[in-house]
């Protein structure tokens, strides 16, 4: 019985932190900004303001549910459902903590790889759905980046499984015990770090909803929750690549004194901390920057990473 | 090489920020400093007899570039100018201080307070007994009948301050 149901306590509990995590992450990251422009963000809804999520959410509950007559319906209510899907299956292979895992699988590095090109298609389809101009420049512009940025967020990462020999997330924090991934790794974690802003359509690499010119990109026709379901995707996405991060660079759990979860999630929101800090700081490229940067500079570096690498493992 | 370079140079000095003092007043609990000359709700200023310096000249209606002082001369017995009735339409005025800049005798000024929200919009219609003051506002010590030439009653021709008294031209023969 109990072998039946501790994985299902695993997958409530994964799931309920990790909505939980991305849905204060809208809070986190308004205050951090706030922070880093010398004001205060929201602060008056519940201690710090904390409850101004759960005002946003009774907000973007009420909201008129507008599917818009031009569009595509069935893709569009599709469309939201697909990035959700995609990031919280990811979670499923990411531990917590060393009994907080849902799948102990391993392929798990290269299960996470598939789901996250998988939110690809939310954009994709997003904004192939809406009919919009607006939108479906967005949707392509999120398929070229996720497809080039695809590649050497892989090859970035196969330099931590050639150190580890295992694609097993589990294996992979253990074999940090003595030294984190991200000394030897350093490259390649600035490498996934940078690939990881590029798929989660975070600033500076946030052209597909590039407000500035394309009115919100793929999401341009979506409102009320739907809208709610690409934001608390992108916040979800953000988690995950933190966690990823610090899963195979900065030793997972790994700490002194503290539970490992704990260790996981302070971690965790450091990483995310650096991922509002670029967005604060750091203006959006033109698109054949972001393209070239990519293609000219990223990729060689990634393959050269991962060269040297495999270099010193054999040698 | 130079621009990933500048990117961590503008990250950290962006992570510096952590340290400084926040720009943000906290209004309701914390007031902001507003210098004396701010440009906030209008008031109507008393001379320092406690009578009303408006003179009803029209020039603040004229002024105002989006029509909201709407206001009826008047005289009293003694020959004083004021006026009957003096609107302002807070709803409209976009508080740019014209009325004052136009003003001859000092009486409409605008204060430092800007704390005029209204749940009902046509409370924002200030008549006269919500704009008068009992004091002369930013100009104590200012009479525009004790320094004007006007003849009113109680002030003849030549007895404002300063005045000479009037010539008659017809004894100024050579």
């Amino acid at each position: 019985m109990s072998e039946l149901l501790a994985p299902l306590v695993n997958v409530v509990i994964v799931l309920g932190i990790m909505l939980t995590v991305a849905a204060f992450l809208i809070w986190y990251e308004r205050r951090l900004l706030g922070l880093w422009q010398d004001r205060y963000g929201p602060n008056r809804v519940g201690p710090f303001g904390l409850l101004q999520v759960v005002a946003d959410m009774i907000k973007i509950f009420f909201k008129e549910d507008w599917i818009p007559p031009f569009a595509d319906r069935f893709v569009f209510v599709l469309a939201p459902m697909a990035i959700m899907i995609a990031v919280l299956m990811s979670f499923a292979v990411v531990p917590l903590s060393p009994d907080i895992v849902v799948v102990d699988s391993n392929i798990g590095l290269l299960f996470i790889l598939a789901m996250s090109s998988m939110t690809v298609y939310a954009s994709v389809l997003g904004g192939w759905a809406s009919n919009n101009k607006y939108a479906l420049l967005g949707g392509l512009r999120s398929a070229a980046q996720m497809v080039s940025y695809e590649v050497f967020m892989g090859i970035s990462l196969m330099g931590v499984v050639a150190l580890t020999g295992s694609f097993r997330l589990i294996d992979i924090v253990e074999a940090q015990s003595d030294l984190w991934n991200c000394v030897p790794q350093f490259f390649g974690l600035l490498i996934f770090f940078v690939a990881g802003v590029a798929e989660t359509k975070r600033v500076p690499f946030d052209m597909p909803e590039a407000e500035a010119e394309l009115v919100a990109g793929y999401h341009t026709e979506y409102s009320g929750m739907k809208f709610g379901m690409f934001f608390v995707g992108e916040y979800l996405g953000v988690t995950l690549i933190s966690a990823l991060t610090v899963t195979l660079y900065f030793g997972g759990w790994k700490g002194p004194l503290l539970p490992p979860i704990v260790w996981f999630f302070i971690k965790t929101f450091v990483v995310i901390a650096v991922f509002i800090l670029l967005r604060a700081s750091l203006p959006r490229p033109r698109f054949d920057q972001l393209m070239a940067y990519g293609w000219k500079v990223l990729l060689p570096l990634a393959l050269l990473n991962l060269l040297v690498t495999g270099a010193v493992v054999l040698r | 090489m130079k621009a990933i370079f500048n990117s961590a140079k503008t990250m950290w000095h962006i992570f510096l920020h952590t340290f400084h003092k926040r720009e943000t007043i906290q209004y309701p609990e914390e007031r902001p400093e507003l210098p004396p000359r701010w440009r906030g709700r209008i008031i109507l200023s008393r001379d320092p007899d406690g009578e009303e310096r408006c003179v009803a000249c029209y020039l603040c209606s004229v002024a105002c570039p989006v029509d909201c002082i709407a206001l009826q001369a008047t005289e009293d017995s003694s020959g004083r100018r004021y006026p009957d009735f003096f609107r302002i339409n807070f709803s409209r005025c976009i508080f740019c201080g014209f009325c004052e800049e136009a003003c001859p005798t000092y009486a409409i000024q605008l204060i430092p307070d800007f704390e005029m929200g209204e749940l009902d919009r046509n409370n924002l219609v200030y008549e006269k007994e919500h704009l008068l003051i009992s004091g002369p506002g930013k100009y104590p010590g200012y009479n525009f009948y004790h320094v004007a030439g006007l003849a009113i009653g109680g002030k003849d021709k030549g007895q404002a301050e300063g005045e000479d008294p009037p010539v008659d031209l017809h004894d100024l023969m050579p």
